[in-house]
């Protein structure tokens, strides 16, 4: 079995979760700060877009952009002779902006219904704004964004569409896992394609169960004790 | 010490519009549910910013709308005590009393330490906010907002997030707490009871206005407005005309009075519901024959709903009796209530 797929696969989810989950809570913090709503709506379209739009759209705008003809595209590869499409770097680029959408919305949920009155009550006890979001906001946020990060992380893992429009089915280059479960069908090779399917499954399970334990584990506070649970 | 306050917001359909002025003494916010209090102790804590006007602190200015000064609430030295306390879920009982300390670590440990002691929590100091009691957790909540040594303590219905019989024993704790405690402190309550009991002075807020300011017993003795004496559980409240100065006319109850004082310009009068005596005579004066329509029957007595007998009378009245006294009459059909004249209330 050609374990290239796993590797790249993995490579591309690890990379792939630990940008989108910087970029997702940043831009949830920002909409959630955002004073006008009209403005939060039309943005939280545009930002949740990649969700409902059928990948492949957003593989045709990425090539539109990485595109070696297209501005951004040809300036890449002139002045630092990197050329975005059908390279690895691609199918990051693909699980970004397709898992994006997942932990931007779970993040923004989880800020939007911590306690406001736990803010406020930082405030007047004088905390910095800094210290309250990481010492309050984002520990109660955190089951929230956590599960977020298990969506986007099983999402960018998945990912077929986009990565296939913009960094191809190139063996031991761009070939994840989705790619080589397609692949090896499209071959009629069942066998080997029911040898990757295994390997998805168990690793999307492995992620959620986690994420879970660490969820829970991290809820310590929310938990009483033994006792305090008999009595109701 | 003092604190100025005026402050002007408007929202969806409701106008806050409150000033008050108060020096070194336990000053409280009473008004009805959703009438603006809570929101008051906001603005002067500086986590709501009011539309228009000036609050000022020890002669320090927190905000003025024209000077366009707003501190931030980090810089308004203001202790805050939430309605339900916002202790952190996420910190144990030390790490929530030091949350606002900026100090090392090692200069921590001694403040928190001294406020466990004082507020009788050694032995919680690892425990998370749920696993504490209603009044654990209120204690917690009050070392933590004075731990930094505010210039006033703002308390926000303190006693609204607890079960009823908790209530006697932490509010006996909290007038404890305040006879220590020798600075400003602000509370805001629905409860009459409570303002009786903890506040030297009153204001009253209606509906967003501050209407009535002054000590706490007279308010009590002679509310002046019928808002006000509806607040402060006046049951029986009646236009009237003042006949002479010493004869007035209750329009809805068509009954004749001789209040304690002149009423030169009352437009209302009101009587508390246990302020009838249930042995009156025909004769004396202030007293009302009645036709009872309705007995309810509550915990500790009686509420007797009824009219003044053969009269135009338009409005029902309210009598609370005790239990044993109404239990143990005989003759409950023919009742003469008598009101003593200083329990008349002269309303405007």
């Amino acid at each position: 079995m050609d374990l290239s797929p796993i590797l790249i696969s993995m490579k591309t989810a690890s990379a792939t979760i630990l940008i989108t989950f910087c970029l997702g809570l940043l831009a949830a913090n920002w909409v959630v700060k955002m004073k006008s709503e009209k403005a939060k709506m039309v943005i939280d379209g545009v930002l949740t877009l990649p969700l409902v739009l059928p990948p492949t759209v957003m593989g045709f705008f990425l090539l539109l952009i990485f595109g070696v003809k297209r501005p951004l595209g040809k300036f890449l590869l002139d002045f630092f002779s990197v050329k975005i499409v059908f390279s690895w770097t691609a199918t990051v680029i693909a699980a970004v902006v397709i898992s994006f959408p997942l932990m931007y919305r779970s993040a923004r949920g989880a800020f939007e219904q911590v306690d406001q009155n736990y803010v406020m009550a930082g405030r007047t006890l004088g905390m910095s704004e800094t210290k309250i979001f990481w010492r309050i906001i984002m520990p109660l946020a955190l089951p929230g964004i956590a599960s977020g990060g298990i969506l986007s992380f099983a999402r960018g893992l998945g990912e077929f569409g986009a990565t296939a429009m913009i960094a191809g089915n190139i063996q031991n280059v761009t070939r994840t896992l989705p790619l080589a479960i397609y692949a090896e069908v499209a071959a009629g090779n069942m066998d080997k394609a029911m040898k990757y399917v295994i390997i998805v499954l168990v690793i999307s399970f492995i992620a959620i169960v986690l994420m879970n334990y660490f969820t829970f584990r991290g809820q310590k506070y929310l938990r009483k004790g033994k006792s305090d649970e008999l009595k109701g | 010490m003092s604190l100025k306050v005026e402050i002007k917001k408007s929202f969806k359909g409701f106008h806050l519009n409150v000033s008050f002025e108060t020096n070194n003494e336990h000053l409280g916010l009473l008004g009805a549910s959703g009438s603006g209090k809570s929101m008051t102790l906001k603005c002067i804590a500086g986590v709501v910013t009011p539309d228009e006007g000036r609050i000022e602190l020890n002669g320090r200015v927190l905000f003025d709308s024209v000077k366009k000064i707003n501190l931030k609430p980090q810089d308004r030295n203001i202790g805050f005590l939430f309605q339900n306390y916002a202790l952190f879920p996420n910190m144990t009982v030390e790490e929530n009393i030091g949350a606002g300390l900026r100090l090392s670590k090692n200069e921590k440990k001694p403040v928190v330490e001294d406020l466990l002691k004082s507020f009788h929590l050694k032995g919680l100091e690892y425990k998370y906010p749920n696993q504490l009691s209603g009044g654990q957790q209120q204690r917690v909540a009050l070392a933590r907002s004075i731990a930094c040594n505010p210039e006033v303590l703002l308390l926000d219905e303190p006693f609204s997030a607890l079960d009823s019989h908790l209530k006697t024993q932490v509010q006996a704790e909290m007038v404890e707490f305040l006879r220590m405690y020798d600075k400003e402190v602000l509370m805001v309550t629905h409860s009459i009871d409570e303002a009786y009991k903890f506040c030297k002075n009153l204001v009253v807020i209606d509906k967003g206005k501050s209407v009535l300011f002054g000590d706490t017993r007279e308010i009590f003795k002679e509310p002046k407005l019928t808002s006000v004496a509806k607040l402060i559980g006046c049951g029986n409240i009646s236009g009237c005309i003042v006949k002479s100065d010493n004869k007035i006319y209750a329009s809805d109850w068509d009954i004749e009075l001789t209040p304690g004082r002149k009423a030169t310009d009352a437009k209302y009068i009101g009587i508390r519901s246990d302020s009838f005596m249930i042995n009156g005579s025909k004769d004396e004066a202030n007293t009302i024959e009645c036709e009872v329509t309705e007995i309810i029957e509550r915990v500790y007595g009686y509420t007797i709903i009824f009219r003044s007998k053969n009269s135009n009378c338009t409005a029902n009245m309210y009598f609370d009796v005790k239990k044993e006294d109404w239990e143990n009459r005989e003759d409950k059909t023919n009742l003469f209530l008598n009101v003593c004249e200083d329990s008349i209330l002269l309303l405007n």
